[in-house]
């Protein structure tokens, strides 16, 4: 098990290495660079020489093997440097953000999960009845349904039921404000976003728990619980659900991973000001460095929760044995 | 909607890129059953026509997704040694790279269109057909017939295309058939965020974009309809799928 943890540590290296690699060289080959952008964007004729000199600040007139160098130096040295656009420092302009996109996260992980088992139980539970082909239409749309359309239907929605309630239409509040400052207005306007994602995210998780229960419920010793006359309700608390929770945590656990880095289009639907947005706009604004160091956090946070999973999974079920 | 895409031209009652100033943002009516959009275009006739590029994209990023990932995966298990070792570091960083911002930056560098639309969506695809690909090739790298090839003295290429890609094939469709509703699903996203298909192209995607920013509440229909499209297709690609998963999978036979 040891070995197999610092063995699994080890190969996060080159795949830091490669993600480093890979947004190095995909941001170096979009046409144009942030001085051209930031100069040029006021429409007006910018001296070239004006141009150089942005560069030469930037270091962009370095050669790649030396810009390669500063950003793994950087990376390795936890110094990611200030945002070519805003100037700010790479970790200040994250953090800003990363609480609204952290919070949306987990409340769709919460909303996904307080769905997805009982429905996950009860349509394994209930196999092949109307039930169970309700929840199946439920999680098959939900992986269908666009996130960032529901989102749209759901301000849709909020829009023309204020109309009707209270005469105007209501808007939720496009500031950010934190949870312990106001928790009232904070959860207006961070709810919708997390509803919008949370469906799709509960529907991959419900078919993963009906799977799993499916899968368990066949068992042997699912079988000699029955025989041994125990209630079902405990038969499935117990023996079955217990057991099926281990793919269903796995999953959780990737799913919450990818939220931190992809709520890029629900962001953009919701004007929400979050590491999606950032993300975006780091791109379009050939920021180099807040690219990169938003890419290494996404993968940092994607590989350790897989790893993380990896070996609770390990940990929790004695049949896995890890070499 | 193989079908809608197909038949276009026949279905569509109105020719989907043409503007009429004065029917700008009906309701649907007899005249225009799904309304128009702020353009006067025929919302029908648009969700009809991008259903051609909804079928281009998926099924092309689809297929070429999953078939590059099935070489890349039985080439990976082939070989194995410092080949699979290299094949499966590069997937390992594929698949934790943000998706969405790996295609972004590739629309950005290839420009804007349905072409590198489908590039940027085919190449996250590959890594995850890539990796179910190689667990399915490994089992069958030992059975003794790809010996037998190995010493009838076949080459590398003939036993990885011949002998052991025709023998995945169960994973392969399951895999292309789940990656159609995703790649429909990446478009939209991608056209949406003003990344993918262009003005004045009928997609799906682009309809939601620009009749949703301004005109949602005064003309709901212009949001609610290419949605509409968009789930409908997805969910029948996906319903699609699970049968095929049902068929080819042996261990889902009685679930």
């Amino acid at each position: 098990m040891y070995k197999y943890a610092i063995k699994r540590i080890l190969l996060m290296i080159p795949t830091l290495i490669g993600a480093g690699l890979l947004v190095f060289m995909l941001m170096r080959m979009i046409p144009g660079d942030v001085c051209e952008i930031r100069l040029g964007g006021t429409g007006l004729m910018v001296d070239k020489e004006q141009i150089e000199i942005c560069r030469d600040s930037l270091g962009l007139n370095q050669s790649m093997a030396k810009q390669f160098y500063d950003f793994a130096v950087g990376i390795a040295t936890l110094e990611f440097g200030d945002s070519m656009w805003t100037g700010r420092p790479v970790t200040e302009e994250i953090a800003i953000r990363f609480q609204l996109t952290l919070q949306i996260a987990i409340m769709a992980t919460l909303t996904a999960v307080i769905i997805a088992l009982p429905f996950g139980v009860i349509s394994a539970i209930k196999q092949n009845t109307w039930m169970d082909y309700c929840i199946r239409v439920f999680s098959i749309a939900g992986i269908a349904t666009p996130s960032f359309w529901l989102g749209i239907m759901i301000i849709l929605g909020l829009l023309i039921a204020s109309q009707h309630l209270f005469g105007e239409p209501w808007m939720m509040p496009i500031e950010y404000t934190p949870i312990w400052e106001d928790p009232l207005a904070n959860l207006s306007q961070t709810i919708w976003p997390a509803v919008a994602v949370g469906y799709r995210y509960a529907a991959v998780v419900v078919r993963m728990t009906r799977s799993a229960m499916l899968e368990v419920l066949r068992e042997d010793y699912v079988r000699t619980a029955r025989a041994k006359g125990l209630f079902e309700k405990v038969i499935i608390n117990q023996h079955a659900l217990k057991n099926a929770l281990l793919p269903v945590i796995t999953l959780v656990g990737i799913e919450f991973a990818f939220l931190i880095g992809g709520l890029v289009v629900t962001e953009q639907v919701f004007n929400l000001n979050g590491l999606g947005k950032l993300f975006v706009d780091a791109v379009l604004d050939h920021d180099f460095t807040l690219t990169q160091a938003l890419v290494m956090m996404v993968v940092a946070v994607f590989v350790v929760v897989n790893l993380l999973v990896d070996l609770i999974y390990a940990w929790v079920d004695p049949r896995i044995h890890y070499s | 909607m193989i079908s809608a895409a197909v038949f276009a031209d026949q279905i569509a009652m109105y020719n989907p890129e043409v503007n009429d100033f004065a029917a700008m943002l009906q309701a649907p009516s007899l005249d225009h059953i799904f309304g128009t959009d702020e353009f006067g275009r025929d919302i029908y006739s648009r969700i009809v026509h991008g259903a051609r590029t909804a079928m281009l994209v998926g099924f092309t990023a689809a297929i070429c997704g999953s078939t590059l990932g099935l070489l890349v995966g039985v080439t990976s298990a082939y070989f194995g040694g410092w080949v699979d070792i290299t094949v499966q570091r590069v997937i390992d960083v594929l698949i934790a790279f943000p998706s969405i911002i790996l295609a972004l930056a590739i629309v950005i560098i290839l420009g804007r269109g349905v072409g590198p639309v489908i590039v940027a969506i085919t190449i996250p695809l590959i890594p995850n057909c890539a990796r179910v690909v190689r667990s399915s090739a490994l089992a069958i790298r030992e059975i003794p017939y790809v010996d037998a090839a190995r010493a009838m003295g076949f080459g590398h290429a003939r036993i990885v295309l011949r002998h052991i890609s025709p023998n995945i094939m169960a994973p392969y469709l399951i895999m292309l058939t789940t990656f159609l509703g995703q790649a429909i699903l990446a478009e939209a996203s991608l056209s949406y965020l003003g990344l993918g298909v262009q003005e004045p192209t009928p997609a799906w995607g682009l309809m939601l974009k620009s009749g949703a920013e301004e005109y949602a509440e005064s003309a709901p229909w212009a949001v609610i309809f290419p949605g509409v499209a968009i789930s409908l297709a997805v969910f029948g690609f996906n319903l699609f799928g699970d049968a095929m998963r049902d068929v080819l999978d042996p261990k889902l036979r009685d679930r």
